[in-house]
């Protein structure tokens, strides 16, 4: 059996938080592999972070030029960084992802496609969407080099973490040229039809 | 009459759900070799391998195959000549509570309202069937809800028939798109009533992957399923290739003349089950 899964072969290496240009070249359907800074939240996460923005409070971390990655860690054992940490599926974040990247949320990160809205969104602020590998949480635990507590900690799994994140694998799904990598397999296999 | 103390219950479900964590069984673990090994998507199958290696590093490091560590669904088969001594349903909620808490699982229980965790991962789901014998079988299926939540449950009219059923099993399958984390497992349950077309579709996982069912006629539309979905091209992830699904089981059960219910769980990749017989 091999060790090394050959996803690792062909990855671009990118750095967290994005450069602007590297966000603008990055297309639909390549592997990307990233290190560096990147935040979490899930559903809790996401409904406490809008009901600050509705109270006119200050979010506990500027969102700005980030990443947000949709996942609710599994606790870590004694001496670990992190439990499993893959993604979660993205759609439920839909309601609330237009408004973090209207405030320049740079790109989200989680598992299967978003709503027109989001895409839209994505569009219009210039943001990408990526998947990470869903199900492979023990795998991706270990690209998680340091994962600290940033807020709503009583949230349990849904808290909001910062992650420092060591060739962390990922497919980018929509880029900024609006182009979306389901669909474009989605055409492809209507295609060979 | 046999007697068994609810406290080895509670030991032996406390153990179930860290092994079920932590450890794929060989039926998964081998449609996930079988399905790396015939895949023609490139990217499908780099991310097959991935999955396999994942479950190695699960295995070996003692990290959940997938944080969603699930909601507890606990089948028991109790036999009619077994007494237990002290609170069964107690056991069985405070073992989810001790491997969930000791294997360093998550907590992924909420209040559906106010969405307060509970913060012990139960209660779990118990299903408790009274069966002949001595023995009492348990199984513990933790249940993430990446594909619970692609799952449905719906009343057909009779004329829709065997083909109204197969689309409309293709349809769901579809629409779940990359959500469930396929390569999936589809338990389809035919009949019965309201709960017990849901009920049969759950059960459904609970057989060996990829065994066939035991009626004739129903393996034939398991087979047929599973060769229209995969032709469909989603994938694993939905990222192309030839394994949308891995399987579809399909449980049946005679239903009133007027109805022909519909339940589809849908079962991600990580399908984490054990079993126990006492």
């Amino acid at each position: 059996m091999k060790t090394e899964p050959a996803f690792f072969e062909n990855l671009l290496e990118v750095a967290l938080p994005f450069a602007p240009e590297v966000l603008a070249s990055l297309k639909a359907g390549q592997l990307v592999s990233l290190s560096g800074t990147l935040y979490t939240g899930r559903d809790q996460t996401h409904r406490r972070l809008c009901a600050l923005l509705d109270e006119g409070q200050d979010l506990p971390v500027d969102l700005a030029g980030q990443l947000l990655y949709y996942v609710g860690p599994s606790p870590a054992r004694p001496g670990r960084v992190i439990g499993a940490a893959g993604p979660t599926t993205s759609y439920r974040m839909d309601i609330y992802t237009p408004r973090l990247l209207a405030l320049g949320l740079a790109a989200t990160m989680g598992k299967g496609a978003r709503c027109a809205e989001v895409r839209q969104a994505m569009l219009a602020h210039g943001a990408v969407y990526l998947a990470a590998i869903g199900g492979a949480g023990a795998f991706l635990s270990k690209c998680i080099k340091k994962a600290e507590l940033v807020a709503f900690a009583d949230a349990g799994p849904e808290a909001l973490f910062r992650f420092e994140v060591e060739k962390f694998p990922a497919v980018v799904i929509n880029d900024l040229e609006g182009r979306d990598y389901y669909a474009l397999v989605a055409a492809a296999s209507r295609c060979e039809k | 009459m046999r007697e068994i103390d609810s406290t080895e219950i509670r030991q032996v479900v406390r153990d179930l759900a860290i092994a079920a964590a932590h450890d794929l069984e060989p039926d998964i673990l081998e449609a996930l070799l079988a399905a790396r090994d015939r895949e023609t998507g490139e990217l499908a199958g780099n991310i097959l391998e991935v999955l396999v290696t994942n479950a190695n590093i699960a295995s070996r490091d003692r990290i959940p195959v997938c944080q969603d560590t699930g909601t507890g669904i606990l089948f028991l088969e109790v036999g009619q000549e077994v007494h237990i001594r002290g609170d069964l349903q107690e056991a069985l909620q405070e073992g989810v509570m001790l491997g969930y808490e000791e294997g360093y699982l998550r907590n992924s229980v909420c209040d559906p309202l106010t969405r307060m965790n509970t913060g012990t991962n139960t209660p779990a789901v118990v299903h408790v069937e009274l069966v002949p014998g001595d023995r009492i079988a348990i199984r513990f299926l933790p249940k993430g809800c990446g594909s619970e939540n692609m799952s449905s449950l719906v009343m057909l009219p009779p004329a829709a028939g065997t083909e109204g059923v197969v689309r409309h099993v293709i349809d769901r399958v579809l629409a779940a798109g990359s959500n469930p984390c396929p390569p999936m497992i589809v338990g389809v349950g035919l009949g019965g009533s309201f709960e017990k077309a849901a009920l049969l579709a759950k059960r459904a996982l609970l057989r060996p992957v990829g065994e066939k069912s035991r009626r004739e006629d129903v393996a034939v539309l398991e087979e047929r399923l599973l060769r229209e979905i995969n032709a469909q091209g989603q994938g694993v992830h939905g990222f192309g290739g030839i394994t949308t699904a891995l399987a579809v089981h399909m449980e049946v059960f005679p239903c009133h003349i007027a109805s022909l219910p519909v339940g589809i769980n849908i079962q991600c990749h990580a399908h984490r089950h054990k079993e126990i017989v006492l």
